[in-house]
């Protein structure tokens, strides 16, 4: 997909505008902070759940490729295959491999973020090879041309007039008079379109929520079930994963899917949690006769080590958008790119580099709301302040932000000239602003006024008026 | 040990840039409520800002630079107390993690132990639990993002705002949603900023308060501006002027007396 996170601002501000868009945002707060607010209250060992998630990921992270190898070890034994994959282009190479190989004309997808990282459905099209999304949220934006604008609700900026024109737009073979106009006719609609695809494909692709070391095993979350029928009915399946995913044990996962859905939907868990295991078995009624992993890097290793390595902690659960105030503000497509909100705009540089992506580390008041909803606890705005550390040492910001910052820090070190500049500069401003006492417009405060009155100086600055007052005191004394 | 023990416990008031530029009654409010508590309050004149403009602006160098010059400034005072979350959050949470090792990070670290947000150490350290002061009106509370987050200040001024007599507190909606400020946040990306306090500016003209409250100035001074910009008739105040009884002055941008 294209890149259009050097264009954040204007994005922005597209985003600002867009009556509809900001309409569809309301739901982000309604639908997911209340929700999650009353699950977590519900359970008086989630903060200690989360930091036994924390230490589970920060110990497979240390030892991530023993626990890398282990898995690919118990996948081999199980039947299938793991493809290792350092960039996005190996992999889309690997996949396209299996699915040739398969004689694939269409491929079902389970929701996955990682193929979206990849760009992997731009490459089916490319090379005759049909991709379908099969969770609702993804075939909605499919059959719009878009991409996600949220992790765990792709289509979280559209509203439900807009989907309903949409099936009516393409479903044309459907008697017109169905009703579409609620949420449940609308998932009916796209289940009976999606029914005949199931069985249509020849491959099936998930994402993965985690890979298990100690036994081979990928598991997926969702709610609508879609991700079983696409890793059951096909004759092969692929997951495709990013190697941050691995967890030792099964009961590891198990831990962490306790804080999962909790943060994300508010519910205690998602409807489906679906565990697969190699290829079907003699035994099994069904199942896929081929299982392929591909585990992904495409820059998550040299993450390892640095100060952006607790990032791979993150089970991209959403909770850090829904509390968002940015991410309110704009919604998901601004960022630019796959990831949006605050766990993108860590991960987003790392993965397409800071010089493309430098408003996202940016564009955050440090609420830190983000980092107190993260079941990880992962630090988020002090990673964000880390890319820009990163940026100001490349100079990568603009130079009027960089002159003026280093003018107000210069004097910030040399306290007697400060309060020199101050306690001529603070009462002459006072002076200026009248009776009034704020202004509408200021030259150098653009950025402020455009939207809001500054608030004027009192008079002069406390400094002066602290000095007087000692020095009367001690003369009063005297 | 006996009689240092007595002896009243000596504050370095660490006013913040911008109380010092723009609300100087920050100040005054904090000596008056310290000495209330029972604190001897100095304000070194050495002190300028905490450097958070240039910390979170990806600026280290000079971060440290400013963080040094206010350790040296304080460092010898029993505690530093600044009116701000914002600011005492730097100071304590931040500073530490901008020595990596060493004698500059053994300063940090007993530096930051000193350090506090004003109501937290009022109520928290002093032990504070009630005000003189007397304010006819309702009263909303926003809660600053570093202090509430970083710092836990949340139940401390709305315990010592129950004690103003005559006072109501109506609690607006997401109060503990930020104000869109975010330091150069507001400036850097005007129109995002505006979207969030515009959000802020309806929850607070919704909750029917006359005035409205915070800890820290940064936010005051944006929700304030976007309030008078919008032609709202609510008054914006520092949290310590009301428990100080300075509410006689002028609210934040609402002209001269």
């Amino acid at each position: 997909m294209q890149i259009t996170s050097p264009s954040f601002k204007k994005n922005a501000r597209g985003a600002l505008s867009n009556v509809q868009l900001q309409k569809a945002l309301g739901n982000v707060r309604l639908g997911f902070i209340d929700k999650r607010i009353k699950a977590v209250d519900a359970l008086p060992e989630f903060d200690a759940l989360r930091d036994s998630a924390r230490d589970i990921k920060d110990h497979a992270l240390a030892h991530l490729d023993l626990y890398l190898e282990a898995y690919e070890e118990k996948v081999t034994a199980a039947g299938g295959k793991v493809h290792w994959a350092e960039t996005a282009e190996d992999a889309r190479k690997a996949i396209l491999g299996i699915c040739r190989a398969a004689g694939a004309r269409t491929v079902t997808k389970g929701k996955s973020m990682i193929t979206e990282e990849i760009g992997l459905n731009d490459f089916f099209e490319e090379n005759g090879i049909r991709p379908v999304e099969t969770d609702l949220g993804e075939y909605i934006i499919q059959l719009r041309g878009e991409h996600p604008s949220h992790i765990i609700a792709p289509a979280v900026h559209l509203n439900k007039e807009q989907v309903e024109e949409d099936f009516r737009r393409v479903h044309t073979h459907l008697p017109e008079g169905r009703d579409l106009t609620e949420p449940e006719t609308l998932l009916a609609e796209a289940r009976r379109v999606l029914r005949a695809e199931y069985f249509a494909a020849d491959v099936g692709i998930t994402g993965a929520n985690f890979l298990v070391a100690e036994s081979g095993t990928s598991v997926i979350v969702t709610n609508e079930g879609n991700g079983d029928l696409t890793q059951t009915l096909p004759k092969v399946h692929i997951v495709v994963a990013s190697i941050e995913k691995i967890v030792p044990t099964l009961d590891d996962v198990g831990q962490i899917l306790r804080v999962l859905a909790r943060s994300a939907t508010g519910q205690d868990m998602s409807v489906y949690t679906t565990f697969s295991t190699g290829p079907r078995r003699p035994d099994d009624p069904d199942g896929p006769e081929e299982y392929h992993v591909i585990l992904l890097d495409n820059g998550r290793s040299s993450m390892l080590g640095s100060e952006f390595q607790d990032m791979l902690r993150c089970i991209r659960c959403g909770a850090c958008m829904n509390h968002c105030p940015v991410y309110h503000a704009v919604g998901g497509h601004a960022y630019g790119w796959v990831y949006p909100g605050p766990m993108g705009a860590v991960l987003t540089p790392s993965l397409i580099g800071v010089d493309k992506s430098g408003h996202l580390p940016n564009a955050s008041t440090f609420c830190g709301r983000c980092e107190a909803v993260c079941p990880m606890r992962i630090p988020l705005p002090r990673m964000m302040r880390h890319w820009r550390e990163r940026e100001f040492s490349r100079r990568l910001n603009p130079a009027t932000q960089r002159y003026g910052l280093r003018a107000w820090a210069w004097f910030a070190r040399h306290p007697r000239l400060y309060q020199l500049a101050t306690s001529f500069a603070i009462p002459g401003l006072s002076l200026l602003a009248g009776r009034r006492g704020r202004f509408g417009y200021l030259p150098f405060a653009g950025g402020w006024t455009r939207h809001r009155d500054l608030p004027a100086p009192e008079s002069r600055t406390f400094m002066q008026q602290w000095r007087d007052r000692e020095t009367l005191k001690q003369g009063g004394s005297a | 040990m006996s009689e240092s023990d007595h002896q009243p416990p000596r504050v370095g008031l660490f006013v913040t840039c911008l109380v010092d530029l723009f609300r100087p009654s920050v100040g005054f409010a904090s000596v008056k409520l310290l000495e209330d508590a029972g604190c001897r309050v100095e304000v070194p004149m050495a002190q300028t800002c905490c450097g958070q403009p240039a910390y979170n602006s990806g600026d280290r160098t000079d971060a440290i630079a400013i963080a040094r010059n206010t350790i040296e400034t304080f460092e010898d005072y029993d505690y530093i107390v600044a009116p701000s979350g914002s600011c005492a959050g730097m100071l304590k949470k931040h500073y530490p993690a901008l020595f990596k090792d060493g004698d500059w990070q053994d300063r940090a670290e007993a530096f930051s132990a000193k350090v506090h947000e004003l109501m937290s150490f009022l109520v928290d350290v002093m032990g504070m639990e009630k005000v003189a002061a007397r304010h006819e009106g309702t009263v909303t509370y926003h809660d600053s993002c570093s202090g509430l987050r970083e710092l836990k200040v949340r139940d401390q001024p709305r315990r010592l705002l129950a004690t103003v007599s005559g006072l109501k507190l109506k609690e607006m909606r997401d109060s503990d949603v930020c104000c869109g400020f975010g330091g150069t946040f507001c400036v850097k990306y005007p129109d995002i900023s505006n979207k969030i306090v515009t959000e802020k500016a309806a929850n607070i003209d919704a909750s029917g308060a006359e005035t409205l409250l915070a800890g820290d100035l940064g936010c005051l001074m944006n929700m304030a501006g976007k309030l008078q910009r919008e032609g709202s008739s609510v008054r914006v105040r520092h949290v310590a002027e009301i428990l100080a009884g300075l509410d006689d002055k002028p609210s934040i941008g609402g002209g001269k007396s």
